[in-house]
C-alpha cells in the first residue's frame, strides 16, 4: 500500500491514528527497548565477566531500571552557561524521535486481519534508511551546541562514522531487496518463505549486523562516547531526564536495528508452532543478546581503523556482493 | 476545509519559517540545522503529491546528508561557528527590489498559467517504475548523471591527496 491509497479513512481518523500510534511506539520503545534493555545489558555484561550486576531492588535486580528512570526525572536540569541553548535542548528531541520513526515499517507479525505493521510503505527499506540517518543531525547538534571540546569531537566523530557505515548498510540492503524484489518490508519476509535470506545472503547479513553496530555507536565502533578519552562523548553535558532521552534514543535505534536485521535476514516473523510476534521476539532478543556479547567481549577500535574497515573492507566487499547477486538474479529469474 | 488543505498549509508555514531561520540567522549553525525542518516540510509536500520515492530520497539526501555534510564543514572550519555574523550591508534596498520583482513575475507565472485539472490517474509511482524508466527511455540521462557523479568523486579525491 502507497501513502497515496492510504488515505481511504477521513483525515481526523488518520490523525488520531497516528498520534495512538507514535504513543503506543514510543511507550512500547521506552519500556522494552530502553529501560529492559539496560537491565539486560546490565546482566549479561555481569554474567559475562563473572559478577551479579543490579540485584537489590526487587526479585533478581528487575525494577532496577525503574528505580534509575524515577531518579533521572528527578534530577536537576543544567544547562552549560556558554552552551547554545536552543540547539542543547532541541537536540535531545531529534536523536529518539528519528529511533522512533524506524519502527513505521517494521512488521512485528502477522494477524488474521493481515500483517502487524504501522505502515506497509511500497518504500519501506529506504525509507529505514532515510530515517536511521536523521539521529546524525542530532548528535552533531548536541555535540557541537555543549559547547564542551569532548562532545563536539565526540559529535564529529559521530558525523563521519554514521556516513561511512550507511553506505555497506544501504549496500547490504539492496542486496535483500534485490532478491526480495521489493522494498516493502512484508513481502522481504513474504520471499522467505523458503529460505531465510541470512542463508541465501550470509554475507550481506554479516555487513548489515557490522554497519548496525556502528550505527547504533556500541562497542567495539563506540569511539563517539569512549569513555577512556571523551567523557561520554556528546551527552557529556546533558543531565537527568535529557541524557535519559539519549539512552532511550541510542537503544531504540540498536532495537530498531535488531528488528530490521530480523526482518529482512532472519524470516521476520516465520517460524513453526509458535506464535508470529511471539517468534519475531525470540528472534529479536537473540540478536540483541549477540549485539550485547560483541560489546563485553571486543576492544575499542581506534578511528583510522574503523574508516579504513568501512571504505577498503565493507564496502568494496557489499559491492562485489551486490553485482554478484544481480548476476544470479539474472540468471534465475529471467 | 479537507484535511489535505490543513495539512498543505501546515506543511508551507514549517517551511517558510524555517526557511526564514536559514536565511536571517546570524548564527551560521542555527541556520544549517534549520534547514532539516525546511526539508522536512518538503518530504511532507512530496508526500502529500503521492510520491513516496522521492520522499524517502529528500529524507535520505537532503535531511540525512546534506545537512550532516554542511554541519561538518562548518564545524572543521576555523572560527566558522559560534560566530554572530552581520546579515545585512549597504546592499539591502537593492536586495529588496530585485526580490519584489522576482515575487511579481513569480505570482503574475503562477495566476496567468492555466493549470490542468483534468480528471487523469496517477502514474505507477512505483520504486519499480521509476527504476524501469532510469534503465528505459531515460538511460542516457541517468549514465550523464553517474558519469558527472564519477568525476566530482576523482575530483575530491584529488584535491584531498594534493594536501598530504
Amino acid at each position: 500500500m502507497g501513502l497515496a491509497e492510504a488515505a481511504a479513512l477521513p483525515w481526523y481518523v488518520e490523525l488520531w491514528r497516528a498520534i495512538a500510534g507514535t504513543v503506543l511506539i514510543f511507550s512500547g520503545v521506552a519500556v522494552v527497548a530502553a529501560m529492559f534493555g539496560v537491565l539486560l545489558e546490565r546482566k549479561i555484561s555481569g554474567w559475562m565477566q563473572s559478577r551479579l550486576g543490579p540485584k537489590h531492588v526487587g526479585p533478581q535486580g528487575l525494577l532496577q531500571t525503574i528505580a534509575d528512570t524515577i531518579k533521572l526525572l528527578q534530577k536537576e536540569n543544567i544547562v552549560p552557561r556558554n552552551a547554545d541553548a536552543t540547539i542543547f535542548a532541541s537536540a535531545v528531541l531529534v536523536v529518539p524521535l528519528a529511533a522512533l520513526l524506524d519502527y513505521v515499517v517494521i512488521p512485528f507479525g502477522t494477524t488474521r486481519w493481515g500483517p502487524l505493521i504501522f505502515r506497509d510503505l511500497n518504500i519501506g527499506v529506504l525509507y529505514f534508511a532515510a530515517t536511521s540517518s536523521l539521529v546524525v543531525v542530532g548528535i552533531l547538534m548536541a555535540g557541537w551546541g555543549s559547547n564542551n571540546k569532548y562532545a563536539l569531537i565526540g559529535g564529529l566523530r559521530s558525523a563521519s562514522q554514521m556516513v561511512s557505515y550507511e553506505i555497506p548498510m544501504g549496500l547490504a540492503l539492496i542486496t535483500v531487496a534485490m532478491l526480495a524484489g521489493s522494498l516493502s518490508t512484508v513481502k522481504i519476509v513474504d520471499a522467505q518463505a523458503g529460505w531465510w535470506y541470512a542463508v541465501e545472503q550470509p554475507l550481506a547479513f554479516l555487513i548489515f549486523l557490522i554497519a548496525a553496530v556502528a550505527e547504533v555507536n556500541r562497542v567495539p565502533f563506540d569511539l563517539v562516547e569512549a569513555e577512556s578519552e571523551l567523557v561520554a562523548g556528546y551527552f557529556s553535558e546533558y543531565t537527568g531526564m535529557r541524557f535519559a532521552l539519549f539512552q532511550l534514543g541510542e537503544y531504540g535505534e540498536m532495537f530498531a536495528m535488531a528488528a530490521m536485521a530480523v526482518t529482512l535476514f532472519l524470516g521476520g516473523w516465520r517460524g513453526p508452532v509458535l506464535p508470529p510476534v511471539l517468534w519475531f521476539v525470540i528472534k529479536l532478543y537473540a540478536l540483541i543478546f549477540v549485539f550485547m556479547w560483541v560489546r563485553w567481549t571486543y576492544p575499542r577500535f581506534r578511528i583510522d581503523q574503523l574508516l579504513n574497515f568501512a571504505w577498503k573492507v565493507l564496502i568494496p566487499v557489499g559491492l562485489l556482493n551486490l553485482v554478484v547477486t544481480a548476476f544470479f538474479v539474472m540468471v534465475v529469474h529471467r | 476545509m479537507t484535511g489535505e488543505a490543513i495539512a498543505f498549509y501546515g506543511l508551507a508555514a514549517v517551511i517558510l519559517v524555517s526557511g526564514l531561520v536559514v536565511v536571517s540567522s546570524p548564527n551560521i549553525v542555527h541556520s544549517a540545522v534549520a534547514l532539516v525542518p525546511a526539508f522536512l516540510g518538503i518530504t511532507g509536500i512530496y508526500i502529500l503529491l503521492g510520491a513516496e520515492f522521492v520522499a524517502g530520497i529528500q529524507v535520505l539526501i537532503y535531511a540525512g546528508a546534506i545537512t550532516v555534510l554542511v554541519l561538518f564543514v562548518i564545524m572543521l572550519t576555523e572560527g566558522g561557528t559560534g560566530l554572530r555574523q552581520r546579515q545585512r550591508n549597504e546592499q539591502g534596498p537593492i536586495g529588496a527590489s530585485v526580490a519584489v520583482a522576482i515575487a511579481v513575475l513569480l505570482i503574475a507565472g503562477v495566476t496567468h498559467t492555466t493549470w490542468g485539472r483534468g480528471a487523469g490517474t496517477l502514474p505507477a509511482y512505483t520504486p519499480g517504475a521509476i527504476g524501469q524508466s532510469f534503465l528505459g527511455t531515460n538511460l542516457l540521462v541517468f549514465e550523464g548523471t553517474s558519469l558527472v557523479l564519477l568525476v566530482s568523486l576523482i575530483g575530491a579525491i584529488i584535491i584531498a591527496r594534493k594536501e598530504e
